[in-house]
Formats: structure tokens, C-alpha cells, sequence
């Protein structure tokens, strides 16, 4: 009887995967491959904040300064003759290393320390940047020629993958276990022989590793940007937007928050009236999620979905 | 020496823009990440005041201070009120999440109403100035310094001298041990957090004076609000104010020496390392 039940998200699953790896194929439609790269990118920045913020409890405020490092990083190295082969991986890792710096002080501090020292250090860098950079990053004459949308598909494809890969693994894993427990009490955790410390710079390292990563995608795939733009606050609050959106602590919340977000955001976007307060309006949908529901749409499914299944089973709600 | 007493003339408005922060956070342990977008609030009464009527902005600040108190105490009993029963950890985390959302609010708010332009208020008496030997003092900046002392000691006797002050302390202390002594903490959580806002709205008039005036400045001073109560140590009213002379006066030193493009990033590098090595704060016993 079980087979009916797995065997079909897991079919379902395979035909979305091999969807999308066949969409450069099946349409040349700009829109249409635009569209879902900015989806799988913004689906890969939520659940790599989603890994260390929503498995693991600790509210993480400067997640822009990961995904900075890893787009200027990237574009910088890339544009001075650096093959991509290379400068993507030297920037995944200067973001690791990033978050090894700033996690090691402030995660063994209790209270907010954490949050607002992440704050503090995504201020330092999109300062430092702009000083550093104050001129747009505009791809060369050249290169603009050959650009061409599927392997920056492909690469952000990759990436989301990666990041869905591993935040599947926390749900099942020794170590993602340990991070549910510290995100639930630290206390209790480390009083049960969990080392909450190395758990979470471990999450940490890996959040800001994944975050490198998109960073690195939008690097290689916007025309044209001021390096500033790239630690903008907004690269935080749209990946806990979106996250909270789909659902924090969960595997699905952060794709359904991204599938929810990005068509969202154009349509107002559209709206020549709506164009200058569409942020209010994100503004005011996260706060109301934070206050009334902290489940987001995984959470409100899963209710509806269990509410169901008592009534079938003739049990009162 | 030019460069110290800039540094403590600026010092004096960091204080006081942490002040409140740090009262909201020691009393409700909730964190107000918002707290540098009501400054701005308060920052935006002025200028209106000044242009429309010509209001002076130290009249402003009677104005801005009792404004914000209905300000704050309309978000604490909208947004805060219902993080109260949760778990210290939680309360934390939510009111900050919550503070997140409110300043995308507010700034796109403010952007939508007055434009994303830099204003200033600029009275008839803004370039006078005060000769101490080769020491120039600004008479608009002394003068904010000295309000900003005037309000930490008003809100000192408020917090030692009165009833409710009083309330507030036993409140921040243990809470459940100032309910059970009845007092009624629902009012005294009212009161501190609306307290908070009404300082931001007195500092935001302040730095209307000395300091430019826009939507996005919102992030930059909640930041200087949180470096300086890291380094005064949280909760802890005088030790803020006392954190907030000593950010002013590193910052205008290290802008003298490093230049001016990195003054906020010591700032910033200050912080962190306090939080690594002294996280009760400098200023703490």
C-alpha cells in the first residue's frame, strides 16, 4: 500500500528534475529561461539561510555579505582572465572563511550578539566594497557578444540543487539532528551531549558557503551592477522573506517561497502606482507572517493536509 | 583636539540615539531593530516643522519626544505585545525579525511621503560658533549635547524618583517577581517601550541638526545604536551614554587618521571585537 503514496512525489520529483534540465532544449524563449534561473537563484539564497537560520535557530542578518563576497569575488577574478573554474571556487570559499571569522566570536555569545554582529559585518563590507569598487561592473564589449543564458542557467540550476541537496541531508542526518536540537534549546542540547558550538559554525560555514555560491551565479549572470548592490540589506531580507514565506525550518518553504515571491514582486512591479511601495508591502506581508504565521505554507499544508486526515478517520479535529 | 571635540559633540547624539534602544532591550529583552527608522522619524518632524513654519528644532524636540511616545506605544501594543509570553530566546529572535519587516516599512514609507532626498535643518544661528583658543565649537552642536544630557537626566530621575520609573527598574529586574508584587507590568512594558521611541524622536530632532536627513538613514543609526550599547554594555543606561561618547570620539580620531572613507568601519571592527573579547560591554563593572 506504501508504494502508491512514495512512488508518486518521487516520480513527480524525477519529471520536474528532468524538466529541468532539458528546458534550455525545449523553449529559446528569453523570458522563460530568465524566469526560472532568478527562481532557482532566490530559492538557493532562502534555503541557504533557511540551513543555518531555519534548521538551526540562529537569526542571521548580514546573510548579504556571503552572497556579496561570492558575486564580486567571482566577477572581479572572472573578468581579469580568471577561468570560471576557478574564480567560483576561490569565492565559495572566501566566504566560508568569512563566516569562520565571524562565527567563531559571535556564536558562542547568547542572546542577539549573533544577529546584530551579522548586521554589523555585512555593513562593513558593502562600505568597504563601495569604497573599493564605486565604479558599475559592466561586462566588456566582447563578452557581452557571446553571453549566452544557458550555462548561467545551468550553473544556477547546479547550485540550487546543491544547496536543496544538503539542507535534504540535515533532515536525516546525525548532524542535522544536533542542529534541530539546538535550534529547539541549547540548554537541553548541550546538556544531552550535543556540542552546540561546533554545530552551529558548521552550519554557519556551510550557510555562508552556499550563500557564496548564488552570489557567484549572479555574478557571472548580471550584465551589469554597482558591487555595492550586491550587500545590499535587500539580498537579506528577500532570502528571509521567502523563506518565512514557504516555511522556516523546512526543506520545501524556501522553492515555495521562491515561486511565490518572484511572480509576486513583477506583478507589482508592473503596477506603475505600486512601483515605489512594493517593498512596503513585502514589509508588511513578513511581519505579519513572523506574527500570525510563523509556519509559513509548508505549516498551513500540513494542518490542512492533517485536518483532512482526521476527517477521513472519522477522529474529531 | 579639533577632531576630540567633534568627536564628542557627535558622541552625545550616538548616546542618546542608544539610550532608548538600550532601555527597550533591558526592560522588554526585546530588540528594536527599527529603533534607528523612528530616529529618522523623529529626524523627519523637524525638518517639516523647520520648513513649513520655521519652527525652531530645539522647540521640535518638545514636540518629536511626545509624537513618538504615541508612535511607539501604538507598534508595542500592534506588533510587540503578543512576543511577551513567549521564552526569552524567542522573544528575542521574533522582535527582531519583527523590527527587520518594520524598517523596510517605514523607509519605503518615508521614501513614498517626503522622496528619498537628503534634508537638513538649517536655523539662522547654524554657522555661529564658539572660539576656544584654536578649538571651534559649533554653538548648534553644544546645544544638542547639552539636551541630550538634559533628557538622560530627566530620564534618570524618572527611572530612580517616580512611581512608574521605579516599576520599570523592578520590571526589567525580574518580571514575574514585579508581578507578583502587583505591579502591573502590561503598563510598565507599555511605558519603557514607548519611552524608547519618544528618545528616538528627541535624538532624530538632534540629528536633524547636525546631520543630514533621508529615508535610507534608518539602518545606519540603529548600528550606531547597537555598537554603542556593545560597548556600554547592554541594559546599562549611563555606561550607553558614556559607549556613545567614546564610538564619536574613535570615529573622528580614526577618520583623521585613516580617512574619512573607513570611520564607519572602525566603528564597525570596534564592535566586533568587543563582542569577541568583552561582551558585557567596556563600561561594566
Amino acid at each position: 500500500m506504501s508504494l502508491p503514496g512514495r512512488g508518486l512525489p518521487v516520480l513527480l520529483a524525477a519529471v520536474v528534475v528532468l524538466a529541468l534540465l532539458a528546458l534550455p532544449r525545449l523553449t529559446a524563449d528569453r523570458r522563460i529561461l530568465t524566469w526560472a534561473l532568478l527562481i532557482l537563484l532566490y530559492a538557493a539564497l532562502a534555503q541557504s539561510w533557511n540551513l543555518l537560520s531555519g534548521f538551526g535557530g540562529q537569526v542571521n542578518l548580514g546573510h548579504a555579505a556571503f552572497f556579496g563576497l561570492g558575486a564580486v569575488i567571482t566577477r572581479s577574478l572572472w573578468l581579469s582572465g580568471t577561468s570560471l573554474g576557478v574564480a567560483i571556487p576561490a569565492a565559495v570559499g572566501a566566504a566560508a572563511v568569512a563566516g569562520l571569522i565571524v562565527g567563531a566570536p559571535t556564536l558562542r555569545l547568547y542572546g542577539p550578539y549573533f544577529a546584530i554582529g551579522t548586521l554589523a559585518v555585512a555593513e562593513i563590507l558593502r562600505i568597504t566594497t563601495g569604497n573599493f569598487f564605486p565604479e558599475v561592473s559592466t561586462l566588456p564589449a566582447p563578452m557581452l557578444a557571446s553571453y549566452a543564458l544557458a550555462p548561467r542557467y545551468y550553473l544556477a540550476l547546479g547550485v540550487a540543487a546543491l544547496t536543496m541537496l544538503v539542507a535534504w541531508s540535515l533532515t536525516r542526518s546525525r548532524f542535522g539532528y544536533g542542529l534541530a536540537a539546538v535550534r529547539e534549546d541549547e540548554t537541553v542540547a548541550e546538556a544531552s551531549g550535543v556540542r552546540t558550538f561546533p554545530h552551529k559554525l558548521a552550519a554557519f560555514v556551510l550557510s555562508g558557503a552556499l550563500a557564496g555560491a548564488t552570489g557567484a551565479v549572479f555574478g557571472f549572470y548580471h550584465v551589469s551592477f554597482y558591487p555595492q548592490f550586491a550587500f545590499s540589506p535587500l539580498w537579506t531580507f528577500d532570502a528571509l522573506l521567502i523563506t518565512f514565506l514557504g516555511g522556516v525550518g523546512t526543506l520545501w518553504g524556501p522553492v515555495l517561497g521562491a515561486l511565490v515571491f518572484l511572480p509576486l514582486r513583477e506583478i507589482l512591479a508592473l503596477q506603475p502606482q505600486l512601483i515605489e511601495v512594493h517593498p512596503l508591502i513585502f514589509g508588511i506581508v513578513f511581519i505579519l507572517i513572523v506574527v500570525a504565521l510563523p509556519g509559513g505554507f509548508v505549516e498551513a499544508w500540513r494542518a490542512l493536509t492533517a485536518d483532512r486526515r482526521r476527517q477521513r478517520e472519522g477522529h474529531p479535529a | 583636539m579639533q577632531n576630540g571635540v567633534f568627536g564628542l559633540l557627535i558622541g552625545g547624539l550616538y548616546g542618546l540615539g542608544a539610550v532608548g534602544l538600550s532601555l527597550v532591550f533591558g526592560v522588554l529583552t526585546m530588540l528594536n531593530v527599527a529603533h534607528g527608522e523612528l530616529i529618522m522619524l523623529g529626524g523627519y518632524i523637524s525638518v517639516w516643522l523647520f520648513v513649513l513654519w520655521g519652527v525652531d528644532p530645539f522647540v521640535s524636540a518638545l514636540l518629536a519626544g511626545p509624537l513618538l511616545f504615541l508612535v511607539g506605544a501604538a507598534l508595542f501594543q500592534t506588533l510587540f505585545r503578543r512576543l511577551i509570553a513567549f521564552r526569552e530566546e524567542t522573544k528575542i529572535k521574533n522582535s527582531i525579525l519583527i523590527g527587520f519587516g518594520l524598517a523596510l516599512v517605514l523607509q519605503t514609507l518615508a521614501i513614498a511621503a517626503w522622496e528619498a532626498d537628503e534634508r537638513a535643518v538649517t536655523p539662522a544661528y547654524a554657522g555661529e560658533v564658539l572660539r576656544l583658543g584654536s578649538v571651534v565649537v559649533p554653538f548648534s552642536r553644544l546645544a544638542a549635547l547639552l539636551l541630550a544630557f538634559l533628557v538622560l537626566g530627566g530620564l534618570h530621575l524618572f527611572l530612580t524618583r517616580t512611581r512608574l520609573g521605579t516599576a520599570i527598574r523592578a520590571t526589567a529586574e525580574d518580571e514575574h517577581g514585579a508581578a507578583l508584587a502587583g505591579i502591573p507590568i502590561g503598563t510598565t512594558f507599555l511605558t519603557a517601550f514607548a519611552l524608547g521611541s519618544a528618545l528616538a524622536g528627541v535624538a532624530g530632532v538632534l540629528v536633524s541638526v547636525s546631520d543630514a536627513i533621508s529615508p535610507a538613514i534608518g539602518l545606519h543609526w540603529t548600528l550606531k545604536a547597537l555598537i554603542v550599547i556593545v560597548l556600554g554594555g547592554m541594559g546599562n543606561i549611563f555606561g550607553t551614554f558614556v559607549g556613545g561618547l567614546f564610538l564619536g570620539v574613535t570615529e573622528s580620531m580614526s577618520g583623521f587618521l585613516l580617512g574619512n572613507a573607513y570611520r564607519e568601519v572602525v566603528g564597525l571592527a570596534m564592535f566586533l571585537l568587543v563582542l569577541s573579547f568583552r561582551p558585557q560591554g567596556l563600561f561594566t563593572r
